[in-house]
Order: structure tokens, then C-alpha cells, then sequence
């Protein structure tokens, strides 16, 4: 049958035979042919071995190792140990014979049952037969005896709350002479070790001297040829023995200290230029290193593991990267010894070697080394195997987040990183770089310049593309304008035209995708407004993408084309900067101990330069603000931005882009964005709010709101509202109220819209006659406390229906017990008006005496008809 | 240290990637023992011959060595050593070689289930049972015997019997 298997040219021949053979097995089978039986499960073992279904052999097994001779019995528990393994019921039909045989008077039959016992006995079985094999331990012949003592391992490993009554048995296995029974005697004492601390104590206390004997006559013993392994009285003997005063030695000094002189004579005096002896020496040394305390043993140990780094075998290189993993936390300076050597391993040409020793320099990186470290692992990205690259760039990756020692540092490495091994890098590598990069504000030029010159040379690496196309569309005119040159970059000239076309090539790229593609187009939009030379062309290009197919890229351009023909004049507040991001947060997000929150630090808000980027919004806001042109508030470059973004409403698709790019990014804003509007609606709003028209299509409305207003008694309070009336006008401090009600038809009681123990804020309202969905609010803040409020931030969040405008606070200091107050305006306007009231949650944070705080709350008890 | 620490299967591979015996300490299904398979023979039949001899896989570590046409593997933990189970398959090899006499595929292949006898007298659950060749070869040798007896009693018994109704 063999030969006709093996005479198969095709898969399809072999299955022919295959199934021929298994038809007339089966047909055996069922005959319950007896003299072919043996043979039968001999055919049936070999088809079992090509990967063929043999399930209806099982039987036959169990009917072969029941019948009484030998060579039955013998290829009946050979197919038990191939066909079955412990999970399958049959096992426990078989229970019966393996006990009988266990107690045969023939000792090979006695050995065939204990050996599939050890290999496949379940729990059950182990149960059922422990006393028997506790029983052949002591069995005259000591060959039963080993295989006895490997199956009570078995045992044990199934039901460990038999391992005391093997204790004794396996204690006297250690004084045996015979090789096999003190090997597998040793075995059994270890594993027993492991299952229960009874047998730990006891091996200590009685076994720990006989067994430093035993190890020593074995290294001392002359020249035995029936054991002797290149020169070495049998190898593995020696190993299991220190495995096991490994076991007995750690966390107990008196045992380890028993143990010393031995294992300094193993460590000095095995022969070390075949394997077997370096095997003894590395199971050796494994013992040092586990057992107490020893400083002369640990040197030898790591001298030991030198030699072996230096060794030109690479099994023997490899082990010692192995044991050094270990070794370094006992003893990290003699490991960085070797840390050009480690560092050499990482470049070897055995992906098993590489593998190891990029494990032990990501251990041996701290603060001292990080850098040049780091930069031997970059440079050989550049030439490393793809298959390495993967593993390599995670690692190198991990090293900077956690190690970089400073931002430029860090933006470096990783742009390096990028360049080389861009697709390599995972999402939140980079996403976490950009959160980096945004709060570096002195380095945002020199980073845009960089990645503008790695994309010149690297365009295939997608992270790097998405990256650099994130800055330039960013801090484009730093890149054009060689806004804040560092001592150490080469000037270069860039042109707007030059900036366009990078994230031209990068769109018109096809092996791009599409998380990419809409990086690129918002890129565009934000340059069409920082390059007006160049809006025309980007024009073009976006409207190039009309067409795409794909619907996220088509909606895109349709909506960033209209922006740049038809809103021109809210463009350039649409596109501002991203605010930015907060590293906490984000790395919260990353770890996933943060639940949903959001935050943007203002500490870290870069400088805006005074006018520059203030938001030019709407003229619309600015005819109704009073202050924001006097206090071009620095809070107006952080936080508010996000509600600008979201609430001005202008674009819903940008800012539903900048969430892609930015949740792809970094969460952090998916909170905030989330309550933003989809597209679809709010762009009808957008619609809304820019056609006044709009508003006088729905007198009903109108009328509705002049009306609520005219019962002021019934200003719909919410429940938890507590403070009367009165208090409001008290908050009233220095800054006189706005001239609102000159501008607007009908007049609104203020509320309390928030208060705490130690902030107040107040609302005031006022609407402009001719759009009836628009409120504007004064937000007043009053500070309760007895101290002085800084970094104060006010940040509000509402629901789909309505879109909100947060104009700059007056200012973002706010004197203590009530000695002045902050304005802030707000435009919300409601799509659902008439029918759906405001609603608001909100946010503050502020500074106390250096201690962030954060408050928040929501807002139901704004009047009706708003 | 791993609590079952062990070798978990014992594979032999040609270099052909086909299967020339297999021995599972630990419980895999069929589909699994298949996958792992064809996972190690892809790894390690391409690996060039002056690499090292360990394959990390799946937290594991496999141990090969290539002996003419076949590939020895075993899998064992990862902070097995790694030396010594070099020794074990050289040691089985070796033992092979004289059961045998200078062993070679084609003796694994038509008297597979000899290896395996060998293999059941070199391990048990995973673990060496014997450091001395001489000693396998004489259980070996001793089963073998036993066989034979048996199968001589048998043809003698059936040339009574066939005798005996001529």
C-alpha cells in the first residue's frame, strides 16, 4: 500500500488509492478479520499520518491491545497513541485493559501500557490509575521503573492533588544507580516541584545533598561509552539535575549556598567546544542566575554568556541573546558590556538571531543610550530585510516614545522612521506624532521643511505622505514662508506652488488610500486659503476629484469647492490651524484608561501671533462684539477653535474631514466632532443661517417667539435651578451689558445657567428680528472663590439639531470673589426651532493656586422660543 | 518557567515538506496537527543551512536539525533549552541509525511504525526516558524478539493445523 501511495504523481491519485485502502480496511473491519487486524491499523496509522480520517479505526485499536499477544498488543497501543489523544471518549473504554496490562506478568507489556498511558492518559484515566503506577515504581525492573516515573509526571500535570503520594516514591528514584531511573527520577522530583510546594519543601530538606553528590561523581566520573556524549558523561543527566537544584535552590539561600561549589565546578570545568557541553554550561548558568545570590557564581555566569555572544556558532550566539534577556535584570551593567556585540546581532543575516537580540536592546535602552542606540537601529532600517522591517520599526518606535529625550529629537527619529519604513508604522505611531508635533510650536517649520524634503525623496511610504500632508496643509506658509529657521537646517526656497504639488503628486497617487487621499484634500482646502495665489489651481485640482467614485472623496470636493467659490469670506476661519492636541489625553486615549473626554490643554496653545490668526469670522459676529477686538483673547487659538469648527456649523464637511484626518488621528476630538452635524443636515442649515431670508419664511415662528418672552413669570425654571432671579443681576460686575436689545426685536430673561460652589455663569439672550433660529447669549463667569481663576476656558457642546459659536472670551483671567467677571459670546442657532428648545453642556477649566480644575455641567433651563 | 514544561510534538519532515512521522505530546485536533504543519514545514524548509537551528513560533520554540533528506523537529517551550534538545534528536537520530543500520528515508517510510517503537522508548509525555542508546537498542531488540516468536509459534501452530486437515 505504501509503495502504491507513494507511486501517486497527483494529490488527486493519492486519494484515490487512499480511499480504496480505507473502503477494504472497513470492509475488514466489519468482518472482524482477525488475522489482518494488525496489519489493517498498520495501513490505517500510515493514511492517519497523511492527514486522512481514520476515526473508524479506533475501535480496532482498543480490540488489538484487549487481545492477548504481544505483537497485538504492541501496534494496538501505537495506533491508541496516534488515532486518539485524551480528549476522546473511546479513551475510557481503554481504561480497563491498560489497567490489566499494568499488571501483567510480561514486563514489555507492562512498559507498551505505561507508555500510552504517559502520552495520552486524561484526568479520569490519571485518577483511575495512579495507585498502579505509583505501585511500578518499585517495580523490579528498572526499566518499567523510568517509564513508571515519566508517566506519574503526567499524572501529576493532570491532577496535581495526587503529587503527594508520589513524594516518597519519586524521593527514593533519586538514589538509584541506573541512569534511565535517575533521569527520569530527577524529572519527576522537578516537575513535582512545580505542582506543589510540599514536595518542593521535602526534595529540599532530604534530597538536596544526595543530589550535589550525584552531580558531582557524574562531572567527575571516568570515561563510560554507554553514556558518553562528545566526551561528556551523559549530558542529559547533568541537565536535569540542575534543572532541578535550580528549583530547589531559588528563594532559599541555605539550599543555593549547598549548591555553590558544584555549580562553580560545572561552570569552570565542562568542555565547552561541542554542543553538548554548552548545553550543560547554559543549563548551568541558568541555575546561577535563578538561584540566591552568589556574586562570584553571577560573574562567572556572565562571563559564561560573553563567551558565547562571541562565538561563531550561531546556536551558541543565539542562547546566550537568550540567557542575557534574563540576565539583565540581575545585572544590567554586564549586559550593556556587551551591547555593541548585541547591537551587531540585531544586523545578523538569521531572522531567529535578529529577533532575539532587537528583544535585548529594546531591554538595554535607557536614557544615556537612547540616542546613539536609536540611531544604529535607524540606519539599519534603511537596509534591514522587509520581512525585519515590521518588528524592527515597532521596536525603534517604542523605544522614542518612551526613551526621547526631547521634541526634536523625537521628531527626527520618527521622520526618519517614516521615510524608511512609512508603511511599517502603525497608526497610532503616527497619530501619536502628530499630537507631538502640534505641540512643539517652535518646531512646526522646521518639521513641515523636513517632511517636505523626506517626501521629495521618500513618496512611496504611506504614513510619512499622510504626515507630511497633514503638516503642510497645517503650517503650509511656515514651509513657504521659512518661518522659524533653526541654527542647524540649511535654508531652502520653497514656493507655494512647490507645497501644492507635493500634496498634488500625493493624491494623483493610485496606491494611495482613502484615509490619504482626504488627508490630501483638506490639505488642499487649508492651503487654498493660506496660498490665495494658488487657489485657483487647488481649485481645480479638488474639483478633479468630483468625479471619484469613491462617495467620501466625491462629497469632499464638492463641498471644499463650494467653500473656496462661494464662501470666500468665512474660508480662512474654516481652514484655521488645528488647536492643539493634548498629549495627556491622547495617550490616555492610547491606553485606554480615559473614557470619552475631552480636553484641550491652553497651556500648551502655541502663541498665536497678535491679529494674525485671530479668527476672522463671520462679519456678522463682529458687528454684534464688543470686545473680542480690544482682547484678541489668547483662549482663542485652543479650545474655542473646536467649536468654531463644529458649531459655526459653515462646514460641516470640513469639519467632519478634519475629524477623519484627526480620528484617524487621535480621538481626541471624536468626542466633540461626534455632536457635530452630518454633513447632510447641516448643510442645509449652513443654508439656513446664510440665506436671512430663510427666516422670514416662518412668521408662525416668529410670532411664537415674541409671545414666550411676554410672560416672564413663567421663565421655565428647571428643577435644579436654586438661585432666584435677584442674583442674576449681581453678576453684572464692571463690563457694562451689551447694547443687545437695541439690535434685537424682543428681549429674554437671563438665567443662571450654571453654579457651582465656586464659579457662576450667567446667560443673557437677544435675537436678531430677521432670524428667528439664531440667539446669541452672553455668557457671563463670576468667580465665587476667594481666589484668582487663571488659564479659565469655557467650552460647550450641543446636540445635532443646533450649531454654536463661541466668540474669544474677554479674557481668560478671573478675579477672585466676584471682583470681575468674563464675557463670552455665543451664537447658537437651532434648526429645529419652534419645535426643540437649547440645550448645552459645558465645560470649564481653569487654573487654582496651580491646581487644574475641571467642571461641568448641562444646561436645560434656557427660556422657551429660543 | 512554564508550568507544563515539555517537548509538546516531535516532527519529521522531508525535504519536500512531507510528513514522515509525527508524535503529539500535547493535545492538538487534527485540523490544528495539520496547520502546524504546514506552518513549520514553510519556516523551516526555507531556512538557509548555516542559520542557526531554532525557529520561534507562536510563543514556542521549534528545534530542528537536518539529517540528509529529513528535517528533525521538536517543539518546545520558550525557555526550554535549547542545546539539549539538539542532543535529543542526535540522541534519536543516533539510535535510529542503529536500529537500522545507517538509517535512511525510505526505512522510515516502509517500516514507519518501527520508528515510532524506537521513539516510544526515547520518550514518554514529552520527556527523555533514557540517555543510554545501548539500552534502547536492547528493549528494542528484546520487543522485537518477542515479535518474531510469536509470529513463528503462530505459523508453526497454522502448519499443525494445516497439516493436520490436509
Amino acid at each position: 500500500m505504501i509503495r502504491a501511495i507513494r507511486a501517486c504523481k497527483t494529490a488527486a491519485e493519492e486519494r484515490a488509492v487512499v480511499r480504496k485502502e480505507c473502503a477494504s480496511i472497513r470492509a475488514a473491519i466489519s468482518e472482524n478479520d482477525q488475522d489482518y487486524r494488525h496489519r489493517n491499523l498498520a495501513k490505517l496509522m500510515f493514511i492517519h499520518m497523511l492527514g486522512y480520517p481514520t476515526h473508524f479505526g479506533q475501535m480496532e485499536c482498543l480490540k488489538l491491545i484487549a487481545s492477548p499477544g504481544f505483537p497485538e498488543k504492541r501496534i494496538g497501543y501505537l495506533g491508541l497513541m496516534l488515532l486518539l489523544d485524551e480528549r476522546q471518549e473511546v479513551l475510557m473504554l481503554v481504561t480497563n485493559s491498560i489497567k490489566q496490562d499494568l499488571n501483567h506478568t510480561n514486563q514489555y507489556i507492562v512498559g507498551l501500557a505505561l507508555c500510552a498511558l504517559g502520552n495520552i492518559c486524561s484526568a479520569e484515566m490519571a485518577r483511575d490509575l495512579a495507585p498502579e503506577v505509583e505501585r511500578l515504581l518499585q517495580f523490579r525492573d528498572p526499566n518499567i521503573r523510568k517509564k513508571a516515573a515519566l508517566c506519574s509526571i503526567r499524572i501529576i500535570k493532570k491532577v496535581p492533588d495526587l503529587a503527594e503520594n508520589f513524594i516518597n516514591p519519586a524521593a527514593a528514584l533519586l538514589k538509584e544507580k541506573h541512569h534511565g531511573v535517575l533521569l527520569t527520577g530527577v524529572q519527576l522530583c522537578t516537575d513535582m516541584c512545580k505542582v506543589s510546594t510540599e514536595a518542593l519543601e521535602y526534595f529540599r530538606l532530604k534530597c538536596i545533598d544526595g543530589l550535589v553528590k550525584v552531580l558531582k561523581d557524574l562531572a567527575n566520573s571516568p570515561y563510560a561509552p554507554e553514556y558518553d556524549v562528545s566526551g561528556i558523561a551523559d549530558p542529559f543527566l547533568h541537565i536535569r539535575l540542575l534543572r532541578l537544584l535550580r528549583v530547589l535552590g531559588q528563594g532559599d539561600a541555605e539550599a543555593s549556598d549547598t549548591m555553590n561549589d558544584i555549580l562553580a565546578q560545572v561552570a569552570t570545568k565542562t568542555e565547552s567546544n561541542k554542543n553538548a557541553g554548552n548545553a550543560i554550561l547554559y543549563e548551568c548558568v541558568a541555575t546561577i542566575m535563578s538561584i540566591e545570590e552568589n556574586g562570584g557564581l553571577r560573574v562567572l555566569a556572565v562571563n559564561i554568556l560573553g563567551r558565547f555572544l562571541s562565538s561563531r556558532d550561531n546556536n551558541i550566539r543565539y542562547v546566550a541573546l537568550n540567557m542575557l534577556m534574563k540576565a539583565i535584570s540581575l545585572d544590567s551593567q554586564a549586559v550593556q558590556r556587551h551591547r555593541a556585540t548585541i547591537l551587531e546581532c540585531v544586523k545578523d543575516s538569521d531572522a531567529s538571531i535578529r529577533k532575539r537580540a532587537l528583544e535585548l536592546v529594546y531591554l538595554l535602552v535607557n536614557e544615556s543610550n537612547v540616542k546613539s542606540l536609536t540611531k544604529e537601529l535607524v540606519d539599519y532600517l534603511e537596509i534591514s530585510d522587509p520581512e525585519f522591517k515590521g518588528d524592527l520599526t515597532a521596536k525603534i518606535c517604542s523605544i522614542v516614545e518612551k526613551f526621547s529625550p526631547e521634541k526634536i529629537w523625537y521628531i527626527d527619529q520618527m521622520l526618519k522612521v517614516l521615510s524608511e519604513a512609512g508603511n511599517n508604522v502603525k497608526d497610532e505611531v503616527w497619530h501619536a506624532l502628530i499630537v507631538v508635533i502640534t505641540n512643539a510650536s517652535n518646531l512646526h517649520g522646521y518639521t513641515v521643511r523636513l517632511l517636505y524634503k523626506y517626501v521629495q525623496a521618500a513618496g512611496e511610504q504611506e504614513t510619512l505622505i499622510r504626515v507630511a500632508v497633514w503638516c503642510i496643509g497645517e503650517y503650509g506658509e511656515m514651509l513657504v514662508a521659512n518661518a522659524g529657521v533653526l541654527d542647524i537646517e540649511d535654508p531652502m526656497t520653497i514656493t507655494e506652488a512647490d507645497a501644492v504639488d507635493v500634496v498634488e503628486t500625493a493624491i494623483k497617487r493610485h496606491s494611495l488610500d482613502l484615509t490619504t487621499r482626504a488627508m490630501c484634500l483638506i490639505a488642499l482646502l487649508k492651503l487654498s486659503s493660506r496660498f490665495p495665489s494658488c487657489s485657483k489651481r487647488i481649485n481645480d485640482i479638488i474639483l478633479h476629484h468630483k468625479g471619484s467614485f469613491v462617495l467620501e472623496l466625491q462629497q469632499r470636493a464638492i463641498e471644499f469647492n463650494s467653500i473656496i467659490e462661494k464662501h470666500e469670506k468665512i474660508r480662512s476661519a474654516l481652514v484655521e490651524r488645528m488647536p492643539v492636541l493634548d498629549e495627556a489625553t491622547f495617550s490616555g486615549r492610547r491606553a485606554g484608561s480615559i473614557p470619552a473626554a475631552v480636553s484641550t490643554s491652553q497651556g500648551a496653545a502655541p502663541k498665536v501671533p497678535n491679529g494674525v490668526f485671530k479668527p476672522a469670522s463671520a462679519p456678522l459676529v463682529d458687528l454684534l462684539d464688543l470686545s473680542s477686538d480690544d482682547t484678541p483673547a489668547p483662549s482663542s487659538s485652543g479650545g474655542d477653535f473646536l467649536q468654531d469648527l463644529l458649531g459655526v456649523d459653515l462646514s460641516p464637511a470640513s469639519s467632519q474631514g478634519t475629524n477623519q484626518a484627526q480620528k484617524s488621528g487621535t480621538d481626541v476630538l471624536l468626542d466633540l466632532l461626534s455632536i457635530g452635524t452630518p454633513p447632510a443636515q447641516s448643510s442645509s442649515s449652513t443654508l439656513d443661517m446664510l440665506s436671512p431670508s430663510q427666516g422670514n419664511k416662518k412668521p408662525v415662528d416668529m410670532l411664537n417667539d415674541l409671545a414666550s418672552p411676554s410672560a416672564p413669570s413663567a421663565q421655565v425654571f428647571s428643577p435644579a435651578k436654586k438661585s432666584p432671579m435677584m442674583d442674576l443681576l449681581d453678576g453684572f460686575g464692571p463690563s457694562p451689558p451689551a447694547p443687545v436689545a437695541e439690535t434685537n426685536g424682543s428681549t429674554y430673561p437671563s438665567v443662571v445657567a450654571f453654579e457651582s460652589t465656586s464659579l457662576k455663569i450667567t446667560f443673557s439672550f437677544s435675537k436678531d428680528p430677521g432670524n428667528p433660529q439664531t440667539t446669541s447669549i452672553e455668557a457671563q463667569f463670576a468667580n465665587k472663590s476667594p481666589n484668582i481663576y487663571s488659564n479659565f476656558v469655557f467650552q460647550s457642546a450641543v446636540p445635532k439639531f443646533l450649531q454654536l459659536h463661541l466668540d474669544p472670551a474677554s479674557s481668560n483671567t478671573l478675579p477672585a470673589s466676584g471682583n470681575g467677571s468674563i464675557t463670552q459670546k455665543l451664537r447658537v442657532s437651532n434648526s429645529q426651532h419652534g419645535k426643540k428648545s437649547l440645550v448645552m453642556r459645558i465645560r470649564i477649566s481653569y487654573k487654582v493656586n496651580e491646581k487644574d480644575v475641571l467642571e461641568e455641567g448641562q444646561i436645560n433651563n434656557f427660556p422657551r422660543g429660543l | 518557567m512554564g508550568y507544563d514544561r515539555k517537548i509538546h510534538f516531535v516532527l519529521l519532515i522531508s525535504r519536500q515538506g512531507k510528513v514522515r512521522l509525527t508524535k503529539w505530546y500535547s493535545p492538538y485536533t487534527q485540523k490544528e496537527r495539520t496547520k502546524i504543519i504546514r506552518e513549520l514545514s514553510g519556516t523551516i524548509l526555507t531556512r538557509a543551512p548555516k542559520l542557526c537551528n531554532f525557529v520561534e513560533w507562536r510563543g514556542f520554540k521549534v528545534v530542528y536539525k537536518r539529517y540528509a533528506s529529513l528535517y528533525f523537529c521538536m517543539c518546545v517551550d520558550q525557555d526550554d533549552n535549547e542545546l539539549e534538545i539538539l542532543e535529543i534528536i542526535h540522541h534519536f537520530v543516533e539510535i535510529l541509525d542503529r536500529y537500522f543500520g545507517s538509517v535512511c528515508e525510505l526505512d522510515l517510510i516502509f517500516n514507519f511504525h518501527k520508528a515510532y517503537f524506537v521513539l516510544d522508548e526515547i520518550l514518554i509525555a514529552g520527556e527523555l526516558q533514557e540517555s543510554s542508546k545501548k539500552t534502547v537498542a536492547r528493549l528494542i531488540a528484546a520487543q522485537d524478539s518477542l515479535v518474531e516468536v510469536a509470529k513463528e509459534q503462530e505459523s508453526s501452530i497454522s502448519n499443525i493445523i494445516a497439516q493436520a486437515t490436509k
